[in-house]
């Protein structure tokens, strides 16, 4: 994407100096996973914090007021991460705020569970299923599989089709098009489909 | 010596590194398009993982030695992964084998590293357990429904198995780097996670109707830089465009 769109070339941004965390939550809610384009980066909950900085905690040479937005990252390896964090950026310059900082934070690790309801429903409507149940995948990440007794196809959950609803569902592959999606198929309307993983 | 957590974070992040590297060769070549997108998609978290533990490395060494110094401008000698994540894809079944054995230790592994005194090593280590535990699952089913499968992919499992054995043991073994770093509180002692993982790989071999080996390996010395063979040509992949264009940039 370009920043210098030429409509925002016409209005040169001003800068809107210590927007509320609602106006900024609003703004990047606004900006979409490139990967899943109708979920945007707050509904997936991967901004973690927003903190306008002036004042003593600004690094030597920097201008006031600077916004950090904190984000944590989906996947290790998902190579959506550093896209996401350019088009943050972009989205808050064309609201004026020509100082943005995206840092990431690891911990607490990013789970499903923290998607709104909107953005399940968006998946939905886009074809993607939702996840099924809470990941309750430990946080802690102390916790081992028992890999000997979650093997079969009875031990998964159904996942509904995002199609028609049925629940008469299975599993394709574990991996699908993208690192947080599995492929499913419908046994009912025969639709193939992406589930977004618990995780 | 060096730092102990230097050389530690760069065998965490050489294991991972050099298994996505492997499985990644994959990438177009797998049995059924469904399988290739799993090893890829694996071998994307583990390079993800790679890259968070070999920039703590980097960060730790304090030579301002980045992720993408330490991942291409080393030699062979100067890395510190398991032989086995470097040994040769083989067959399907042998990449199967190779990344089960592995998946279950990464588990324990990467437990015990959640709970570190070092707050950056717990943080990174929990992110990659949930990563790790989808893995886990996907081999482990994998290798019961190759084990537990026709005659032909049950003695072809059994025959990866028993070749990949030997290189389990080093996993275990305790030396300077892995003391100085469970003193610490850093990271779990090696000796304590065989217990464990060998429960694990137990339960799992006895559902894919494997025979488990009865002796011991005896292969050892990834952890301090003594290689396979494997590794030169592997790095010789790896390392190319880097080597042949200094500070080319994608």
């Amino acid at each position: 994407m370009n920043s210098a769109l030429p409509s925002r070339a016409a209005h040169p941004p001003s800068v809107a100096v210590r927007a509320s965390q609602e106006q900024l939550m609003g703004w990047l809610d606004q900006v979409m996973d490139p990967e899943v384009p109708v979920v945007s980066v707050v509904g997936l909950g991967i901004v973690r914090e927003i903190r306008w900085h002036d004042g003593e905690d600004l690094p030597p040479g920097a201008k006031a007021p600077r916004l950090q937005v904190v984000v944590t990252p989906t996947y290790s390896g998902c190579p959506a991460t550093e896209v996401i964090a350019r088009s943050i950026r972009e989205a808050l310059q064309s609201h004026g705020i020509p100082d943005v900082e995206v840092t990431t934070r690891l911990s607490p690790a990013w789970t499903t569970d923290w998607m709104s309801p909107q953005a399940r429903e968006a998946l939905r409507a886009y074809s993607i299923a939702p996840p099924v149940g809470s990941a309750h995948a430990g946080i802690d990440g102390s916790q081992v599989v028992d890999i000997a007794g979650l093997l079969g196809a009875a031990d998964r959950p159904a996942v509904p089709c995002p199609l028609c609803g049925s629940r008469r569902t299975r599993l394709l592959s574990q991996f699908g098009s993208t690192a947080c999606k599995a492929l499913y198929q419908c046994n009912s309307c025969l639709e193939p489909f992406d589930y977004f993983k618990p995780h | 010596m060096t730092d102990p957590k230097f050389e530690y974070l760069l065998r965490l992040g050489d294991n991972a590194l050099v298994l996505s590297q492997q499985l990644g060769a994959w990438c177009g070549h797998g049995p059924a398009l469904e399988e290739d997108l799993a090893l890829t998609n694996v071998a994307l978290d583990l390079l993800g993982q790679a890259r968070m533990w070999l920039s703590y490395a980097g960060e730790v060494e304090g030579q301002g030695r980045d992720e993408d110094a330490l991942a291409y401008l080393r030699d062979g000698g100067a890395f510190r992964n398991l032989l086995l994540v470097e040994l040769p894809n083989g067959h399907y079944g042998d990449t199967v084998m190779r990344q089960f054995l592995f998946d279950a230790w990464h588990q324990h592994l990467l437990a015990g590293l959640g709970q570190s005194k070092d707050p950056r090593i717990a943080e990174i280590a929990q992110k990659a357990a949930k990563e790790v535990r989808y893995h886990v699952q996907r081999s482990a089913g994998l290798v019961i429904a190759l084990g537990d499968g026709t005659e032909l992919s049950h003695a072809r499992m059994q025959a990866s198995l028993e070749q990949l054995w030997p290189y389990t043991q080093e996993w275990f073994e305790s030396d300077p780097v892995d003391a100085a770093c469970a003193d610490q509180g850093l990271a779990p002692a090696a000796p304590t996670l065989a217990a464990p993982w060998r429960a694990s790989v137990e339960a799992v071999l006895a559902r894919a109707t494997l025979q488990m080996p009865t002796y011991v390996g005896h292969q050892r010395g990834g952890r301090q830089g003594v290689h396979t063979e494997h590794l030169g040509h592997l790095l010789a992949e790896l390392q190319f465009v880097q080597r042949a264009y200094p500070g080319a940039q994608w």
